[in-house]
């Protein structure tokens, strides 16, 4: 179920690498912000071609925030980059009051998130990111899929007029965005078209998705595939209209239940259009395991999703959530 | 947003000009009657919203008529201007003082200032920079200030740009550790363009600094991390003008500004009850009669 790592999957760090030291050949004010996350970053050739405009603070979140929020009050834009878990959970308060609230255009990557640190455990685990940054009025919240949607985060985040946080897949995956697909917030890519249940997945799930929509395809399931890199603030009206038309619907993130990409889209519907639901996502403290394993091990999977799909379809038929 | 007062602004700016070109003497009165003007603005508005920081408001007036009145080159008709000093008020909590000397500035209509933390006013509990012309961070939880700060310096250092940037810590604030996370990387990147200036009033919102978690040996603290100090009374003007004297060097500077929380009150000066009292009418009758001195 699980994609092996080969060739055809890729680390989407180096992308984001090139496509941030892209941006700052075209434009002065581009800096980079990280701590002591050169490495991790995959910054060593932006700090080797601009070595004044990578800025490392040492091991020091809290200040490398703040950092970022005082260089764009200096008329630049700032790029802080540091291992998710991290950037997001010791520094919130900042990036909640000197980013969000302050109104400074500091684009916050949050590399190896999800699950990506795997055997390293919960402490390196970035699964509340989502829910914690969906709560930060103003920020907008980005969950690229693969190569080609991370270089267009990063480039939508450089032209954006406010705060962003994107999340860098570390997590091996295909390139399964088809090169036209449009990226913006109230055009979620519909991967594959279908009648009976939506699949609405983010990052290292979207091509367990497709997988899961071959298999359903094959025990006589339509299956939509949508794709919402902005997943926050969401686009209710374009989201609606991406899933209209469908029974029953199918969240797959790698981030915590308890208010992401999942929490979201029930709310939506709950509000605006009742449909049979399933939600998938972490739940807990992870157990020890390589990121391979603790995927498998929460269900998000083809065969995960593909189940999922079979019980809200039951949801549906059951009546659920009709008039 | 709030806009400028032209006719306050254009006073202001021949105020400054003054300070700053005049005799040394007369800046100093200058600078005293405008704190004492500051500090009965606070008075009124404290009394007014019946909430508020009296104490830590009185305490850090005169470090930023310090440096409004004299040091900042900086334009309340053109508060974005990308050249202008950067000024700080990591204690958000003292909103009022901040927005009293803003007004006084010009930066907008002193009008405005009845509304404190009036439902859907501007000037909230803590500054907002989106709805308050002048203020470069929104600030009120602790240890904010000084990492935004070191940004603004690297970013002038980044763009080569002469302008200064300054800001003002409460005392109790500096228990946050991330203070000292900034207060090692200006170090470490020799940000002399860095200005911290500490209200050392050495009261916090519930107990003495010193009974607390204490601060003392505070200026070694600053030096070891790569600062130049300067301890100063923080209610003398010219000794703050001094003490505010860019250093032309690659340190930042640390100003331990020896303040009393409460100034000017007799009833409120170094009471740790009086952080966040709100006087009764007696009480704002006796304070407006001893900040008339």
């Amino acid at each position: 179920m699980t994609p092996a790592p080969d060739a055809a999957t890729h680390d989407c760090r180096q992308v984001f690498a090139e496509e941030l030291a892209a941006l700052a050949r075209e434009d002065r004010r581009v800096v980079a912000v990280c701590n002591d996350s050169v490495g991790s970053s995959n910054l060593v050739a932006f700090r080797g071609e601009f070595p004044d405009r990578l800025i490392d603070v040492g091991i020091a979140e809290q200040n490398m925030v703040g950092v970022g929020a005082g260089l764009a009050n200096g008329g630049l834009v700032p790029f802080v980059s540091a291992a998710g878990p991290f950037l997001t959970g010791r520094a919130l308060e900042q990036i909640k009051a000197d980013v969000a609230y302050s109104g400074r255009k500091v684009v916050l990557c949050g590399q190896s998130p999800g699950l990506a640190y795997g055997e390293l455990g919960p402490t390196h685990h970035s699964v509340e990111d989502l829910s914690w940054l969906r709560a930060v009025d103003g920020l907008t919240v980005l969950v690229p899929t693969d190569r080609a949607q991370t270089r267009a985060a990063v480039r939508w985040a450089h032209a954006h007029d406010g705060p962003s946080y994107l999340r860098i897949p570390r997590f091996r995956v295909p390139d399964v965005i088809p090169a036209d697909a449009p990226f913006a917030p109230d055009r979620p890519p519909v991967l594959r078209d279908g009648t009976d249940v939506a699949v609405i997945a983010v990052g290292t799930a979207v091509s367990r998705a497709l997988a899961a929509a071959d298999a359903l395809a094959a025990d006589g399931v339509s299956v939509r595939v949508v794709n919402t890199p902005f997943v926050a603030p969401l686009d209710a009206d374009a989201l609606l209209a991406a899933v209209a038309g469908v029974r029953a619907l199918v969240t797959v993130e790698e981030a915590t239940l308890s208010g992401g990409l999942g929490a979201a889209v029930a709310a939506l519907v709950a509000e605006r259009r009742p449909t049979p639901m399933r939600l998938l996502g972490v739940t807990g403290f992870a157990p020890t395991g390589d990121a391979a394993f603790l995927l498998e091990h929460f269900g998000l999977t083809a065969e995960g999703i593909r189940r999922a799909a079979h019980e809200a379809l039951a949801m549906a038929g059951a009546g659920v959530g009709r008039p | 947003m709030l806009t400028a007062d032209p006719p306050a602004a254009a006073r202001y700016r021949a105020l400054r000009q003054a300070t700053r070109d005049g005799d040394p003497a007369d800046a100093v009165e200058t600078l005293r009657a405008m704190s004492r003007d500051v500090r009965r603005t606070v008075v009124e508005m404290i009394d007014r919203a019946r909430l508020g920081h009296l104490g830590g408001d009185l305490s850090v007036t005169d470090i930023l008529v310090a440096l409004f009145g004299a040091v900042l080159d900086v334009d309340p008709e053109d508060p974005t201007a990308p050249g202008r000093d950067r000024l700080i008020l990591s204690k958000g909590h003292c909103a009022a003082a901040l927005y009293a000397t803003l007004a006084r500035c010009g930066y907008f209509a002193r009008s405005e200032l009845a509304t404190f933390m009036a439902p859907l006013s501007a000037l909230g509990g803590h500054p907002d920079r989106r709805k308050v012309p002048g203020v470069e961070s929104n600030t009120g939880p602790l240890g904010h200030g000084l990492p935004v700060a070191v940004g603004c310096a690297l970013a002038a250092r980044l763009r080569a740009e002469p302008w200064r940037t300054v800001v003002v810590l409460g005392d109790g604030e500096l228990q946050e550790g991330s203070n000292w996370e900034a207060a090692m990387a200006a170090g470490h990147q020799g940000l002399g363009s860095l200005t911290a200036v500490v209200d050392r009033n050495r009261l916090q919102q519930g107990a003495r600094t010193e009974e607390t978690n204490a601060l003392e040996p505070l200026s070694a603290k600053w030096a070891a991390f790569g600062w130049e100090t300067r301890e100063v009374d923080g209610h003398d003007h010219g000794a703050l003008l001094a003490a505010l004297r860019p250093t032309g060097t690659d340190r930042p500077v640390a100003v331990i500004a020896r303040t009393v929380k409460g100034k000017g009150l007799s009833f409120a000066e170094d009471q740790v009850e009086w952080h966040h009292r709100v006087p009764d009418e007696e009480q704002v009758r006796l304070a407006f009669e001893e900040l008339a001195r």
